[in-house]
Parts: C-alpha cells; sequence; structure tokens
C-alpha cells in the first residue's frame, strides 16, 4: 500500500490509530475528496435527467442511463464506502456477489431473447 | 460477555468483526434488490408496451429526492470523519441533518404515493405500478431503518462515546456504510423506474 494510498484508507481499522495519534491520517484530504464526489454526483445527476428529455430510443437510452448510474455507484462506493482501500477478504465477498449478481441480471435476458438457449 | 474485535483486529481476516458482519449483510441486500431487479427485466422484456416511467411518475420530486439522499450521504461520511477527528458535536450536527434528509426523503415520497393513490394508480392497476411501489417500498423500508439506527447514534447510543470512542467511530461507520448503500440502491432505482 502506497502512502497516498493509505491516506484514502481511513477505515474502521485506522479510527483507533487515528485517535491514539499512533498514524497522522488526513482526515481533511477526506474531506476534501468527500467534497468533489459530492459535486460530481450531482452533475451526474443533472446529466441522467437531462439525457432523459431528448427521449432517445430505449436501447440507447438504457446504456447510457445505465453508464452514468454505474459511474455514480462506483463513486459512493469507492469514496463514501471506502471501497478504493479496503481489505482482500471484503473484495472476495463482493467478488462472489457481483458474480451471482450479474448471473441473476443475465438470466432473465438471456430467457426472454430468441436464439440464445430457449426459442 | 463482551463482543470480541470490535476494536482490534482480527489477524485471519484483517478486519474488525463489525466491519466483515455488515459487509456480508450488504451482500445479501445486493441478492435481495437484485432478485427484484432480475423481475423487473422479465416483466418488462416479457410485455408487449411498457409505458416510459416519465409519464406516469413525478420526476421533479424523483430529482428532488436524489438530490436529497445524495446530500444526506454526504452528511453521514461527513459525521463519521468529524469523530475521527474528535469533534463530538460536530458529528452530532451532521449525524442529525443525515437523520432529516432520510425524513425529508420520505415526506417527499409520501406526497408522491399520495397523488398515485388519488390518481387510483395502485400496485394493481399494472406490472409497470406492481414493481414500482414494490421497489420503491422496499427501498423506503431501508431509509426507515437506517434513520431508526442512526437516531439511535445520534441519542442514546451516543453514550459509548464516553466510555470507548474508538468502538463507537467504528459503529458510525457501520451504519454509514449501509446508508450509503441504500444511496447506491436509489441511483439505480431512480433512472430505471422514472426515466426509461
Amino acid at each position: 500500500m502506497t502512502s497516498d494510498h493509505a491516506a484514502t484508507s481511513a477505515t474502521s481499522d485506522h479510527a483507533a490509530a487515528a485517535m491514539t495519534g499512533d498514524h497522522a491520517v488526513d482526515i481533511d484530504k477526506h474531506v476534501r475528496i468527500y467534497i468533489t464526489v459530492f459535486v460530481a454526483l450531482m452533475v451526474l445527476t443533472i446529466v441522467t435527467v437531462t439525457v432523459s428529455r431528448f427521449h432517445l430510443p430505449v436501447p440507447i437510452a438504457v446504456t447510457v442511463a445505465l453508464i452514468v448510474a454505474i459511474i455514480k455507484g462506483s463513486l459512493v462506493a469507492c469514496y463514501f464506502m471506502h471501497l478504493i482501500s479496503e481489505k482482500k477478504l471484503i473484495y472476495a465477498v463482493l467478488a462472489l456477489t457481483a458474480a451471482f449478481f450479474v448471473a441473476l441480471m443475465v438470466l432473465p435476458v438471456i430467457t426472454v431473447h430468441d436464439g440464445f438457449w430457449i426459442h | 460477555m463482551d463482543i470480541p474485535y470490535t476494536v482490534e483486529i482480527r489477524r485471519d481476516t484483517g478486519l474488525t468483526n463489525g466491519k466483515i458482519g455488515i459487509w456480508l449483510f450488504l451482500a445479501s441486500e445486493v441478492m435481495l434488490f437484485g432478485a427484484l431487479f432480475a423481475s423487473y427485466i422479465l416483466i418488462r422484456t416479457g410485455a408487449p408496451t411498457w409505458p416510459r416511467g416519465d409519464t406516469m411518475l413525478d420526476v421533479p420530486l424523483a430529482t428532488l429526492n436524489t438530490i436529497i439522499l445524495i446530500s444526506s450521504s454526504v452528511t453521514m461520511v461527513m459525521a463519521w470523519a468529524s469523530l475521527m477527528r474528535r469533534r463530538f458535536e460536530t458529528f452530532r450536527l451532521y449525524m442529525g441533518g443525515t437523520i432529516l434528509l432520510g425524513l425529508g426523503f420520505l415526506v417527499v415520497k409520501y406526497f408522491e404515493y399520495s397523488a398515485h393513490f388519488h390518481e387510483g394508480a395502485l400496485p394493481s392497476t399494472n406490472n409497470f405500478l406492481a414493481i414500482y411501489y414494490t421497489l420503491t417500498g422496499l427501498h423506503g423500508l431501508h431509509v426507515l431503518g437506517g434513520m431508526a439506527v442512526n437516531a439511535y447514534f445520534w441519542g442514546p447510543g451516543a453514550k459509548l462515546w464516553k466510555t470507548n470512542p474508538v468502538w463507537f467511530t467504528n459503529r458510525v461507520e457501520h451504519a454509514g456504510l449501509f446508508w450509503h448503500f441504500v444511496d447506491l440502491v436509489w441511483i439505480f432505482l431512480f433512472p430505471t423506474l422514472y426515466l426509461l
């Protein structure tokens, strides 16, 4: 873990260190990141609503809306939920969850479209 | 008996028990909402016609709710950051703000639901409204649950700060993870139901 990486990883295990002064966790830096993410989320919300007003064809509208939502969700998960610098076990749990989640999303799509396996 | 590894790190996991516990819970929540999103896809792709969300729902109110929930995520993370800075009174302000924003979200949702009911747009009206009420209703219950936990840490639960500030900070972080998850779900619900 780089020193910069460590500075953005004020997770629960850093709480004790920060409070006892064993490590200088730069919370001010975190706060600046939170404000930046907040502004980005607001801008992306405006983008989502604005794009929907163009009444694009459904496949394009779904793609654009999902891309923007994934960017917004990633910002929340990475910075507010500190996933940008978590422990390996958490990543392992989430990787397994993500695999099952993707299967759950793909399953209904492929069962209703001809040419996959159900005709 | 004291709960083990609330403050110190377990050597095998590299985490406190609370941290791994909340993430396992959130993993189960992903599957819960995932099952409902899958139902939405199945119902929508199987329907001969499907209404655009903005023809049946109130987009300005939902946009307002998006802004409210994103703001509440910021106040929540600032509440935790305040504890990391050992500023308890600032924590109380931010946590109070988070609770009020959560309440604001539910009030807006109440007005939305009331307008739908007044128009006779019920869950039994069509499949779009059925999945809309199911997804937003379950999400609303999560907001309510998150508010109850946050209110506990703002009020009676805050006593722990005096005796074990590190544990209290960890607990607030875990409550925050749940709150951010609720925000994250809404980030996907909003375009899916209202804009597409």
